[in-house]
């Protein structure tokens, strides 16, 4: 049972190793900064792991978009796995395909090319995050 | 002689600037300092206990990079049973360099990015110490 109203948690795979998993964390950080600071949380990934209950019970608080890099979606099976299953995922190598003149290369710094990628996933999240509490205020 | 390269495991602090400079610090060494030496690998996989991420973690000598005292890149690679040779938490650091000001968590300011070259020089050196060490046995 998901038991805080008005939030949505966004859990990203962080993916150090991969361009995609850059991608994944930065749109993240985009979307509780700028695009839904007041209605979205966020915990890393590896947490529910190494911390206690408290972090655990996180997808059972909120409603939970996984923001995966890569089809081996970390996020999203880590959540199911330790905290409860997220309401949707987003993966980054799909979005990538609506826009294949985006090229991404640094896991470091982003490039304009990487940067206008990040904000194109920002943006699907923002609009998951709006259908989540559109559909929980209507209940 | 093993060939052996040094794993360097930073945490996902997605949620802190200290994660970010654990980050950038481990990419420092990995794609300038020492990318012959080193590899890094997603955290998310070894805590969704990929085998090739276990694989990996637990036949090369592998160094934690923690942004918080929650230790969660420590925590998984033990949980993994991961050969974990070293580790470095980021507020440690901070603690001994306190006139820096790290800020932001999409790009660093300049102090954080001082800061993450400051713990990239410690990482570099530590590779070479861990290498050479394994190098003489």
């Amino acid at each position: 049972m998901t038991l805080a109203t008005g939030k949505v948690g966004i859990i990203c795979c962080s993916g150090e190793d991969l361009p995609e998993g850059t991608i994944s964390r930065v749109a993240t950080r985009l979307v509780l900064e700028k695009l839904r600071p007041d209605q979205t949380v966020t915990l890393c990934l590896p947490l529910f792991l190494a911390g206690g209950e408290d972090e655990r019970v996180f997808a059972r608080l909120f409603p939970t978009i996984a923001v995966d890099g890569c089809s081996k979606k970390c996020a999203e099976g880590g959540t199911r796995k330790y905290s409860g299953k997220p309401v949707a995922t987003i993966l980054v190598s799909e979005v990538m395909k609506k826009y294949p003149h985006l090229r991404i290369k640094s896991r470091e710094k982003l490039g304009p090319q990487e940067t206008e990628l990040a904000t194109k996933v920002a943006e699907e999240i923002a609009k998951k995050v709006d259908e989540i509490l559109c559909k929980a205020a209507e209940k | 002689m093993k060939n052996h390269k040094v794993v360097i495991v930073p945490c996902s602090g997605i949620g802190k600037t200290l994660g970010t400079v654990g980050r950038v610090a481990t990419y420092k060494v990995v794609e300038r300092m020492r990318p012959e030496k080193t590899r890094t690998i997603c955290l998310a996989l070894l805590t969704m206990g990929d085998n090739d991420a276990l694989q990996l973690v637990r036949e090369n000598p592998c160094i934690a990079v923690d942004g918080c005292p929650a230790q969660c890149s420590k925590k998984n690679i033990e949980a993994s049973k991961g050969d974990l040779v070293h580790n470095i938490i980021v507020t440690d650091v901070l603690r001994k360099n306190r006139p820096l000001k790290p800020d932001g968590v999409i790009e660093l300011n300049d102090q954080g990015e001082k800061l993450a070259e400051i713990i990239a020089t410690a990482l570099s050196e530590k590779v070479d110490e861990i290498l050479h060490k394994e190098k003489c046995e």
